[in-house]
Parts: C-alpha cells; structure tokens; sequence
C-alpha cells in the first residue's frame, strides 16, 4: 500500500509533441483516483507511465517515498488490469491468477491458497480449469482482476476496463470494483473515458484534455464547480448547456430572456461584454409543474422536440447564437469527441410535465446554479474556488485575482 | 433444390477423388513397387499390383534376414544415410527454429535501423538457386575441412531454412498484443521471462510450421546432399539412394529405390499426422487471440 505522487510528469514522444504536458496529480494512500477525458487526452499514457510501460520525459514519479522514474515494471510492485484483460489464452484460469506467484517463486501450498481466495472473491471457483477463451467478457475481466488482486501490490491500476462490456455488465462491475476497492482499502488509479465511471467509483477525479490537467477534484466538486468550459461540458449528463450571456446589474440576458443570478456572481463577470452561461439541464424546470419558483426566473420558449423517459422528460430548444460563440461551441464539441451538431438547449423536466412538442411552453430556472464563462479563454468566472478542488495553470491566478479586482 | 444440392454433393465428392487419385497415384506406384522382385520391374510391361508381392527389397535395405546376393553392403550404407539423415535434419531444425525465434521477435518487437533490410536479405538468400552455391560451397568446405562432415550440411540447411522461418515466426509475433508482454512485466516477468513463459508458448503453431518446413527441406535436399559428402560418414538417404546400382547398370534395382523411399516417406507421414492440427493452425491463421 502506497501513496502515487506525481510532479510535473511530461511525456514528449519522438516528434516532439506532448503527450501528457506538467501534469502534477497526488493520490493519497488508498484513495480511488480516476482519470478522465476525451480520447487522446494522455490519461492512459500517465497511467502507463505510473506502471512503468512508458518513459517519462520528465518529472518525478514517487510511489511511496521511492523515485520509480527509472524502475522496470516488475521492480514498482503495481497490479494493472488491461483494457483487453490481456489474460494468457494458453493457461487457465487458475495458472492466469498464480502467474504473478509463480513468477515470484511463491511455494505450492501459498500459491493455491491465494488463488483460491481470489477466486472465492470474484465468484470464480467453478471456472478456475477453464481458458480465457471459453469464458464470457465478464468471467475475462474478472479474472484479469484476480490477476491483480493475487499479489499484495503497492496500488491498482486499472485501464478502461469496461469498455469492451455490454452496459448491463458495466454497471454491475462498476459496483463490484467499487465494492473490492473499499474492502482491500488499496490505492487505485483508473483510467476512463466515460464521466459515468467517473462521477460513480471516484474518490477525486483528474479531468485531462490534450496531456493537460483542467482540473483536480471530487466528483461533486467538478459537477458543480467545473474551472472552465470543458470540464463543465465534460462532467454530466446530458451535458450542460451553453448559451451566449450579457450581465447587467443582476440580470443575466439569455437568447429566451432575463434571468436574476446572485449578486456576487453577477460581480465576478461585471463588464465582460459577451459571455457564455452555463446551465445544466436539471437547473431547469416546467413552471406549471414547479410548485415553489423560489429564487428562479421563468421564460417562455418553443419546445421543438420531446422526449419523455417516464421520471423525467427531456425537452429541446433551439437558439441561435452570435459567431463567436457558434465557434467556440463548435470548438468544445471538437474537444469532447462530439459530433458538431445546431445550437440548442436541452432541459430536464419533471415527468409529471405535460409539454409536447411545437408548444410554446413556460420553462423555470434556477438563477442561483448559473456558471458564466469566458467565452475566449472558457474560464469559469464564477467558479467558487473553496469548493473546486485543484484547479492548475494561468486560468487559476487570473481567475483568482477577479474578485479583488472586481470588489 | 434438392437436385442441385445432390448434385453439388456429387461434384465436391468427384473432385475430392481426383484430387486423391493425382496426389497419390504416384505414391500408391512408389508402394506397389516396393513390393515387386527384380524380375518384374525389369519386365516390359510391368503390371500396377505386384503379381508374386514380395519382402525382399526390404530385407535387403534393412539387412533383416536373407539378403540378395550383390546388395551384401547396401542395408550397412542404408543405415547409416538413415541415421545420418536424422541427426542433420533434427540439428538443423532445432538450430534454426531456436535462431529464428529469438530472429523473429526482435523484427517483430523492436524498431531498428536496417529492419527491412534484414528482412529482404532474408528473403533474397531463400530466392539464391542453390546450384550456384554449389561449387563455391565445395571449395570453402574443402579448405574448412567441413567437406564430408555433419555441420558441412547443418549450417547450409539452415542458412536457407532460416529466411522462410524467420517471416514465418515474425508474421506471428506481430499478431500476439503487445500487452500480453506488458502484463507479464507487470506481473514481474524480466523481459526474457515474458518472451519465454508467454510469448513462444502462444506462437507455437508458428514455430512447429516452421520447424517442420525446415526438417522437410533438410530431409529432402538432394543436391547439396550429393555435393558436400564423399562417404556415407555424412551422406544422407536421398544422395545415398543414387548410389543404389544392381550388377546391371543397365537395369537400375527399382524395386530397391522404391523401399528405400517408402522407409524415408514414413517419419514424414508420422510427422504430419502427429502435428496436423498445429500446421494447419499455423498455415492458415496465426491468430493468437488475446
């Protein structure tokens, strides 16, 4: 068991491009630790870098107190679960899980008892005979997990593991590798693309977009305190919607009309000229529904398409948007592997809502849960930085120097 | 649709035997053969079953019993190309298939300079006639005192095995994830331990084709064979089979050659038949699965 300290880890291949640019992560001493982010983003290169299957450029990887920059992977004592399980097709099951003891020259007698606890564990024991070829995607992953839970490793390292299941099986080895972390207590770094995995397993998660970190923090930090345009776009889901902004006073204008945010969100993004808000979805709500309108404002808009889930329904608006923030959007949607797709804003209502399409409906909103944002640099103005983790780079002195400006 | 599927059937069936008949025509010939006395191999029209089948030739090439008067010598010649045949052909398959793994995954595994010049050496020295290596061979044998000896035919058979084997085993290497490697170095393999307790165990359809391509052509190979020895010290059965003469240079004892080769074909057979499933896995696929 052992502490992953990162220091400013660069990771710059042959044509000079980096791959993982002075990304600085510490995960403390049995903490589960996600990193997340669009393909490309460099998150499995820095976990590849922690095991020791990648060089580092430069920078300092500690585990525990020992600099491992230079160690083989068989001298840092970490397990890791490939995304391809990466099982050997020609042992079985049992021989899979006792390979890291055999390797270490483990006795007979010690190694049948800790695969046979490891199988006991992952509800493996009628398979322990069999191939990896003849068992189903969850029996693989299982046993790519035994793998890794035969030895007492230093930390777990995990690479996409879902993401050759099926979703029903996702979530229940979701569960099951939650349920395993917290029992062992062991640190834990997993690599994901999917904000889901992300939000649910994560003690802290480490949002990364090409190589750099935007932002360090708890799941529930990052869904209500995203440091800029990406994290927020990239955190929840259906995602936030962005929609072009002015502030005057304490009215935010919106394409559908004003809305009334606090006073000192209003400050942070005073005389800014144009700004792009963020809203997520659920912020919003059917007034005819809503029974207390509380601090919110509402607005009348044409509801183009509906779409009812029964708990919930989801409505969608479209707006159009002045060039500079088409682009910009247009940008985001590159960044976030999405497909570019016509400016419209996606709202959550209750499913008790009678809307239907083509209506002109009254919508509410929460004014209070508004994120401005910088539509150049998409920093978040009004990020509350006591409750946003980490979040790195110049973004985080110029943002911390508005409200002193601003007051 | 029944009609045409009967017929389909009787179309696969009908092609099936012709291919049978043209594949083993000639070693049904080469068996009948081996069964016939003198005197009716040397007969005008020789029939295709043997008329009075006999053991003899056998006996003679294997000196069991009653030998023919004039083939006193041959079963003690026979013998030993049998054993010299051998002993060549295992120590050059395991010389060559050990070289051309180790050959095989570097190409595969590593980025180097001159990769695919390795690789197109390789390739140019399987497409070299081996004719024109003939005389060469013999004179730096000669001054080597390699002529007449055991490694003086190893190292030339696995100098042109090698080429086939090493494209061979590095199309399977390429095949096999790199993070089945990756796992065993995380599971606390050295480099070496992954390539042994991981890596050959999955390219072994790889390696038994290559193995069994390598003794083929070493078993076989004739001209070299004929060219390099001068006793049967180090002659093999196929050079030694042209040294078969009956007291009638006229009449060459076919009955004789046709037992030796059907005493030769039979580790091949064996061979096959005890490794089929493997060759066709490594002929067809070389797909490792991960």
């Amino acid at each position: 068991m052992a502490a992953i300290d990162m220091k400013n880890i660069v990771k710059k291949y042959g044509d000079g491009f980096p791959a993982v640019n002075d990304v600085s992560i510490d995960v403390a001493d049995g903490e589960f630790m996600i990193l997340v982010g669009p393909s490309g983003c460099g998150k499995s290169t820095l976990l590849r870098m922690i095991v020791g299957l990648e060089d580092i450029t430069s920078g300092d990887m500690m585990i525990g107190d020992k600099r491992v920059n230079d160690l083989a992977p068989r001298d840092r004592n970490l397990a890791m679960v490939f995304q391809n399980y990466a099982l050997y097709p020609h042992l079985t099951v049992y021989e899979n899980i006792a390979f890291p003891l055999r390797l270490a020259k483990a006795p007979d007698a010690e190694v049948d008892e800790k695969v046979r606890a490891a199988s006991k564990t992952l509800e493996l024991d009628e398979h322990l005979e069999r191939k990896p070829g003849n068992l189903s995607g969850g029996q693989r992953q299982r046993v790519a997990m035994g793998r890794a839970i035969v030895r007492e490793a230093d930390a777990f390292l995990f690479d996409e593991p879902l993401s050759n299941l099926d979703a029903k099986l996702r979530g229940q080895m979701r569960t099951e590798i939650s349920r395993l972390q917290k029992r062992l207590g062991i640190t834990t770094v997993y690599v994901t693309h999917d904000q889901t995995e992300a939000m649910t397993l994560g003690d802290r998660v480490a949002v990364l977009k090409r190589g750099v970190l935007q932002q360090l923090a708890t799941p529930r930090e990052l869904y209500e305190n995203p440091g800029n345009l990406f994290v927020a776009g990239f955190i929840g889901s259906p995602p936030m919607n962005f929609l072009p902004a002015t502030v005057e006073g304490t009215t935010v204008k919106l394409p559908f009309g004003t809305v009334e945010i606090p006073a000192e969100k209003a400050a942070k993004a005073e005389g800014k000229g144009l700004l792009m808000a963020g809203i997520r979805p659920e912020y919003f709500e059917d007034a005819s529904v809503k029974t207390d309108p509380g601090n919110g404002s509402t607005f009348r808009a044409k509801v183009d398409v509906v779409e009812w889930l029964g708990n919930e329904t989801y409505a969608y608006i479209p707006f159009e948007a002045p060039p500079e923030v088409e682009e910009q959007l247009r940008q985001l949607e590159r960044d976030l592997d999405g497909e570019a797709l016509h400016t419209q804003l996606v709202v959550s209502l209750d499913g008790a809502s009678r809307i239907t399409e083509g209506e002109e409906a009254e919508i509410w909103v929460d004014g209070s849960k508004i994120h401005l944002f910088d539509p150049a640099s998409g920093d978040n103005l009004t990020v509350d930085r006591e409750r946003a983790g980490r979040i790195p780079g110049g973004a985080m002195e110029d943002a911390a120097e508005q409200p002193a400006a601003a007051g | 649709m029944a009609m045409s599927r009967t017929r389909n059937k009787i179309g696969t069936w009908v092609g099936f035997i012709v291919i049978l008949v043209w594949c083993l025509l000639p070693v049904a010939w080469i068996v009948s053969l081996s069964f016939k006395g003198p005197g009716e191999t040397a007969s005008g029209s020789p029939q295709f079953l043997p008329k009075n089948p006999t053991l003899q030739n056998f006996r003679d090439i294997l000196g069991i019993g009653s030998v023919t008067p004039g083939q006193e010598n041959t079963h003690a010649d026979f013998l030993d190309a049998l054993r010299n045949s051998f002993g060549i052909a295992a120590i050059a398959t395991v010389l060559a298939v050990i070289f051309a793994t180790l050959a095989a995954y570097a190409i595969a595994r590593l980025e180097f300079k001159g990769k695919r010049l390795v690789l197109s050496l390789a390739l140019a020295i399987a497409m070299f006639p081996v004719v024109a290596l003939v005389g060469p061979l013999f004179d730096l044998w000669r001054t080597l005192h390699l002529f007449n000896t055991w490694p003086g035919l190893i190292i030339p058979y696995m100098s042109f095995t090698l080429p086939l084997a090493i494209w061979t085993l590095s199309a399977f290497f390429r095949e096999i994830p790199w993070e089945m490697e990756q796992a065993a170095q995380v599971d606390g393999a050295t480099s070496w331990q992954a390539f042994r307790k991981v890596i050959v165990p999955l390219a072994a359809p790889g390696v038994f084709t290559a193995a069994i391509l390598t003794f083929f052509f070493a078993w076989n190979e004739f001209v070299l064979a004929i060219s390099l020895t001068s006793t049967t010290e180090s002659r093999t059965v196929p050079a030694q089979l042209s040294f078969f003469v009956g007291p009638d240079p006229f009449n060459p004892p076919y009955g004789l050659l046709a037992a030796a080769s059907v005493v030769v074909t039979v580790p091949i057979i064996i061979i096959v038949l005890l490794f089929q499933r493997k060759i066709v896995a490594g002929l067809t696929s070389g797909a490792v699965k991960g």
